[in-house]
């Protein structure tokens, strides 16, 4: 009787990269329902658009390439960078918006490259980044948390005016950005950031009456979200801690640095790790196993140098948040910080080569 | 004036230049590492001559001199992409003129049918056939390199290239059965 | 850094172990193995026992087809420290001895002796060592040695070398880990049989003589850890240390680093860090040997899987092939959807391709997984970089970086990541999520490392081969030169003097003198041209072949072949009488100059005579060989003109063959082309001639061919020396 033969091991780990994809979806949920809760049903039409647009795009490409797509499909990849995309639109932008973002990820930042697993840069905030230089109008129109608009809106809604630039009951975005007090609405990061260069202080800033009435504790709680669902991940160990561990605490400490030499032109650590995309960068996107440093000490490195660039970049730079260029500018760094990181393999200590050299010698005799 | 002036200053910088320059050329002499060396390392060394050049090292010495890189069978594929890179030329196919690449054989002479007339052992190119006048030869099967060049000189034909049989010391994990199903 | 042995026995003592990074932890599944006692099995109806079991050499086999082995009988003989015998593990009559395919995921045949057990299961006699603390430790490895241990518990090295008494052991680490998914043959030995596994430990401790002996066993077996805990109770020596549950544990190198905080250093051996590591199987093993004088003829192995209906322990005589274990385990065939065999653990076993395949010394478990237990058929997706990989790596390792470099085949980079310190444990292909076979990438880069290295020394060699034969190509045509131009010195010098045949000789004798001179002072040429010996030996060979002939002329019937073919041919008598001639002549001057050839006369014409005499004919080769070193030291100025003649009898003494005839006819007219040539230019014929005269009275004599290849290869060397010394 002849059997079947196959290379060991025989017996695997249950966990799939599908798996591990559907997982770090699964923890978005609490950062996804609060946006919701907040901002609206912007976010998961767009999601809907981006999720349909990535699969099509990826099955489209697989064929053109002669692969199996069906089993890429499965994978969940291209799922989890559309959810990622549409979690960084502005909810209400129109759905061409979230096509063309996902058309560009998946379809040249992922496939061009390579495909899964070959691609240099985070597909998501590629895309992100892309749609940001081309249309940065939209791309920075965020709406005031929900509870300030003067509009009621509904799921029906947002996916009316996604698709027609109207409510369902004719108002514009425009009208829907206005807030109660007639202020066009943005979000922390930018008002401070516009604030600061009309040389108001960032107490000043964070006085104005829209804080008050919750637009910084909206973007807190979304963050806090993010933060519960990557904390989960830890938990179920779909990703490790240095990478978040090491950005968020480079950001609190270059922010911190920074409040304390001139607390008036600088803010808080605490403002810039709980503002913005801050959260949803450290657990979601800065930890993109593709993308990012493989060596533990390396991904030490990589999630510092990305924390340092969004306060350089939120503090200097030209655009309120920076999350996407800071993780951009790191994944262009991973190839290096992975050569000089490489672990200290068993048995190659230093004394060993003593050893080492002392065989050789008796072997010489 | 001027540009007597400039013409002493560019003189003499151009004398500075040239003297660093020379420095530099006698004290960082780079000693070359023979080309036809490295050609000679890459090639199979089976002295079979199927290139046209008696033997690996004339070859070597031919590409150095420009010669194609595609004429080893032996080495095949591999050697052809290994010199490639070496002399940084485009890698070609084997040059069907020469011969075509095979699986690794060494000759076996049949004992019974060997009349002793030392034709082979005149042949071989790396003194591996053991044997004497009006007695039996025998190939020393690791000193072998499979050149084929013993075949023709024998007047009785007793001697045949055999394939080299995979042992389970030189198996390489060819699990042909084995899944390893690609999909991207 | 270094640990001292004082901390680490300290922290032994209060229970604390080290770590090694990495690790996974997939479903033991041992209970399923190991709940019943180990049972013996009946016997198989062959027993296929290979060679070679362990890391090493072959032995060499010491039995015949035919003959009727005892249980225990050596089947092979080792000749060498790295070679260890196999034993019958029954009685019974060898059945063949040849290729048959080996328990090595390759499928290929090894060297196998068969046996067909006679049921009687008759015992050699036995000879126990009981004392061996009052014998010279030697002995004691010498009986190991005889008794066939090696390693049993995956590498197989022969025990007896790695038991030899050396320095600085500190520590004697037992591995009872079995940290391997599913297998429990270590466990069930350590249940049932803690006292003579204690036994062996006392035997490797008299010979080792280690600072602290560590049993090392996971903590998923609490009877296994009692059981040794109550054999090793009465010393203080021996600590039965609970290691945490994490695979590979049972890894050398990761054993080592667990109990001790010590890393192997890499190229280096356990011994580098005071440590040596014995399976508590190799223990039983030894203590067998040497308190029963048994050879290591069974084993425990693990039968188990959900495809076997009676999964369980049992003692097993190497060489029982898979079937006759399938049969006994009950095999549920329809639990697999495509049959397979599993040889050792679903981590590092690997899959039997036939059912023939027998069971080996480090055959420690056969497991038939159901398939939703085993999965064969896994579709590899695209690495996603996760390094899960390098997580489980238990060296460290950046599993993903290899895997790119040994797909790409850029081995040399695959190298600068330290692919030989692979363990080829399994972990990171057990946790990677895309389900790439790294580990077969690691195999598949290493085995073409070695072979690309292989080839290369090859290739190296060939060159130097290549190169010498083309210096020696060189250097003779130059050496013939300079002969030839002092032979046709000395003729000149000859011819000037008178014809007087006093004179002659006297001239020849001296030219003869000049030219040994000229020789010695010169290119050191003497013994160098080996393969082209004087014209002296031909000369004796030639008169041997006169005198045969007179003989036979006298009625002798025994010399037949050379008169009576040579009758044939006119040419070859007129060869003949020529040939004869001419050696007369050689003969006089070579006894004149009172050289050393009259020897070789002396026993040359018997030689001829008894031609059919096989001895007589070695004696004969023998003879040849010393005239031809004789003949080296009287090389002279003499011409090369006899030797042509003195291959004309005997080519036509293998007259009766027709192709020989032909080719002899086609070497003589070349051979006489090249003498006028060679006349002509005061040239000499190429040395192939030098060995036909004997060759051809021993043309059919395997033997003498032997012998004259034998004298041919010494020749060699001694010409190989030569040019050493010049």
């Amino acid at each position: 009787m002849k059997f079947a033969v196959a290379s060991s091991p025989h017996h695997r780990a249950k966990r799939s990269t599908g798996d591990l994809m559907r997982l770090v979806m699964l923890a978005t949920l609490p950062g996804v329902i609060l946006q919701i809760w907040f901002f609206g049903w912007g976010n998961l039409v767009h999601f809907a658009i981006a999720g349909i647009t990535a699969v099509v795009t990826e099955a489209l490409i697989l064929e053109v390439r002669k692969r199996d797509f069906e089993r890429a499909i499965k994978d969940c990849s291209a799922l989890l960078t559309a959810l990622l995309l549409a979690l960084c639109i502005p909810p209400f932008s129109p759905w061409w918006v979230s096509v063309i973002g996902t058309v560009f990820a998946i379809g040249i930042v992922k496939q061009l490259y390579g495909g899964l697993g070959y691609n240099v840069f985070n597909p998501a905030m590629a895309a992100y980044v892309m749609l940001l230089i081309s249309f940065p109008v939209i791309m920075t129109g965020w709406l005031p948390p929900y509870s300030l608009t003067p509009v009621s809106h509904n799921p029906l809604d947002a996916a009316w005016i996604i698709f027609t630039g109207f409510t369902t009951d004719g108002y514009s975005l425009e009208q829907l950005r206005m807030g109660i007090d007639g202020h066009t609405m943005a979000t922390p990061l930018d008002m401070v950031k516009t604030d600061l260069t009309q040389s108001l202080t960032v107490s000043e800033s964070l006085a104005r009456p829209e804080y008050a009435d919750g637009l910084s504790t909206a973007w807190a709680w979304v963050n806090i979200g993010f933060l519960l669902g990557g904390l989960y991940l830890l938990k179920i160990r779909a990703i490790k801690w240095h990478i978040p561990v090491s950005m968020l605490a480079a950001m609190a400490i270059a922010a911190g640095i920074l409040m304390l030499a001139d607390s008036d032109r600088f803010t808080s650590p605490l403002f810039h790790l709980l503002s913005g995309g801050t959260m949803l960068g450290a657990f979601f996107i800065a930890t993109d196993p593709v993308s990012a440093s493989t060596t533990d000490r390396g991904r030490l490195w990589f999630g510092a140098g990305i924390g340092l660039w969004i306060v350089i970049i939120r503090t200097w730079g030209g655009y309120p948040d920076a999350i996407a260029f800071a993780v951009l500018v790191m994944n262009m760094a991973v190839p290096l910080i992975d050569y000089y990181t490489r672990p200290r393999t068993y048995g190659h200590r230093s004394e060993h080569k003593k050893v080492i050299r002392r065989q050789d010698e008796q072997e010489g005799k | 004036m001027l540009g007597l002036i400039a013409m002493i200053a560019l003189g003499l910088l151009a004398l500075v230049f040239g003297i660093v320059l020379g420095y530099a050329a006698i004290r960082f002499r780079v000693e070359g590492d023979p080309l036809v060396d490295q050609i000679d390392d890459i090639l199979p060394q089976t002295q079979c001559g199927q290139c046209g050049y008696p033997g690996c090292r004339p070859y070597a010495e031919a590409i150095a001199n420009g010669d194609e890189i595609n004429k080893c069978p032996p080495g095949g594929e591999a050697t052809i992409k290994q010199l490639a890179d070496l002399m940084g030329v485009e890698a070609k196919p084997l040059d069907a003129a020469h011969g075509e690449e095979d699986v690794k054989k060494v000759a076996f002479i049949r004992e019974d049918e060997c009349i002793g007339c030392t034709k082979c052992i005149q042949a071989c190119p790396v003194d591996a056939i053991l044997g004497a006048a009006k007695q039996m030869h025998t190939v020393i099967v690791d000193e072998c390199t499979g050149c084929d060049l013993c075949v023709d000189p024998c007047p009785v034909d007793c001697i045949d290239m055999v394939p080299v049989e995979p042992t389970p010391t030189n198996w390489r994990w060819q699990l042909e059965p084995i899944a390893i199903k690609q999909v991207q | 850094m270094y640990v001292e042995f004082d901390t680490i026995l300290e922290r032994l003592n209060q229970g604390r172990l080290w770590d090694f990074p990495g690790g996974v932890h997939p479903d033991g599944r041992k209970t399923l193995s190991n709940k019943h006692p180990i049972t013996h099995l009946p016997m198989a109806s062959e027993l296929y026992v290979t060679v070679k079991q362990h890391i090493g050499t072959d032995g060499q086999v010491c039995v015949n087809v035919g003959d009727r082995v005892l249980k225990g009988q050596p089947l092979t003989r080792s000749t060498n420290p790295f070679a260890v015998p196999v034993h019958a593990p029954t009685s019974g009559h060898i059945k063949a001895i040849g290729p048959h395919v080996a328990a090595h995921p390759s499928g290929l045949s090894k060297q196998t002796v068969t046996l067909t057990p006679d049921g009687e299961d008759e015992w050699i006699e036995l000879k126990p060592l009981k004392d061996y603390q009052k014998q010279a430790k030697t002995r004691i490895i010498e009986a190991i040695c005889a008794a066939g241990i090696s390693g049993m518990g995956g590498a197989g090295f022969p025990t007896h070398i790695k038991v030899a008494p050396k320095h600085n052991v500190e520590f004697l680490i037992i591995n009872g880990v079995e940290c391997e998914p599913y297998i429990t043959a270590d466990d069930c030995l350590m249940r049932e049989h803690a006292w003579q596994i204690r036994q062996g430990i006392d035997v490797l401790m008299h010979l080792l003589s280690p600072k602290k002996v560590v049993i090392a066993i996971e903590d998923n077996k609490p009877e296994a850890i009692e059981a040794m805990q109550v054999a090793c109770d009465k010393t203080s020596d021996i600590l039965v240390v609970p290691v945490p549950t994490k695979y590979p544990a049972g890894g050398e190198k990761q054993l080592i680093q667990v109990i001790t905080g010590r890393e192997v250093p890499r190229q280096g051996l356990p011994i580098d860090v005071g440590v040596i590591t014995q399976n508590v199987g190799t223990c039983y093993a030894v203590a067998d040997a040497i308190m029963h004088g048994k050879p290591l003829i069974e084993r425990v192995v693990t039968l188990t899987g959900e495809a076997l209906n009676r999964p369980r322990n049992a003692w097993v005589p190497i060489g029982t092939p898979m079937s006759h274990l399938l049969a006994q385990g009950e095999y549920h065939a329809k639990r697999q959807q495509t049959p397979n065999v599993i040889m050792g653990g679903p981590m590092m076993g690997f899959t039997v391709t036939s059912n023939d395949v027998p069971v080996v010394k480090t055959t420690n478990c056969m497991l038939v997984g159901a398939d939703h237990e085993i999965d064969l058929t896994q579709h590899e997706e695209p690495c996603i970089r996760c390094s899960a990989c390098a997580d489980a790596c238990p060296a460290s390792l950046l599993p993903q970086q290899l895997f790119w470099h040994s797909k790409a085949q850029e081995y040399d980079k695959a190298q600068d990541y330290n692919l030989f310190d692979c363990i080829e444990c399994g972990a990171c292909a057990f946790e990677c999520p895309s389900h790439i076979p790294l580990v077969h990438y690691y195999r598949k880069a290493k085995a073409d490392i070695r072979h690309q290295q292989a080839e290369k020394d090859k290739a190296d060699k060939a060159r130097e081969r290549f190169e010498a034969r083309k210096e020696r190509l060189a250097r003779e045509q130059a050496e013939r030169e300079e002969k030839h131009r002092k032979a046709a010195e000395a003729r000149r010098q000859a011819m000037n003097q008178s014809g007087d045949d006093a004179k002659d000789k006297i001239a020849a004798a001296l030219a003869r003198a000049k030219a040994k001179k000229a020789q010695e002072t010169g290119a050191g040429s003497s013994t160098a041209s080996t393969d082209a010996p004087s014209s002296n030996d031909k000369v004796a060979a030639a008169i041997a072949r006169a005198k045969a002939k007179r003989a036979q002329a006298a009625g002798s019937p025994s010399a037949d072949e050379t008169p009576s073919a040579s009758e044939d041919n006119k040419q070859d008598k007129v060869a003949a009488a020529i040939a004869r001639a001419k050696a007369k002549r050689a003969a006089q001057k070579t006894e004149a100059a009172q050289e050393s050839t009259p020897d070789v006369k002396a026993e040359t014409p018997d030689a001829g005579s008894d031609a059919n005499d096989k001895q007589a004919r070695i004696a004969a080769a023998v003879a040849k060989a010393k005239a031809k070193r004789a003949a080296q030291q009287t090389e002279a100025a003499q011409e090369s003109t006899p030797d042509v003649k003195a291959e004309t009898p005997d080519a036509g003494s293998d007259a009766n063959d027709k192709q020989a005839r032909i080719a002899a006819a086609v070497a003589k007219a070349k051979a006489k082309r090249a003498a006028q040539h060679s006349e002509a230019a005061q040239g000499s014929t190429p040395d192939v001639k030098a060995e036909t005269p004997d060759t051809g009275s021993d043309a059919n004599d395997k033997q003498a061919r032997i012998a004259a290849a034998v004298a041919k290869a010494k020749a060699r060397r001694a010409a190989k020396a030569d040019d050493k010394d010049q």
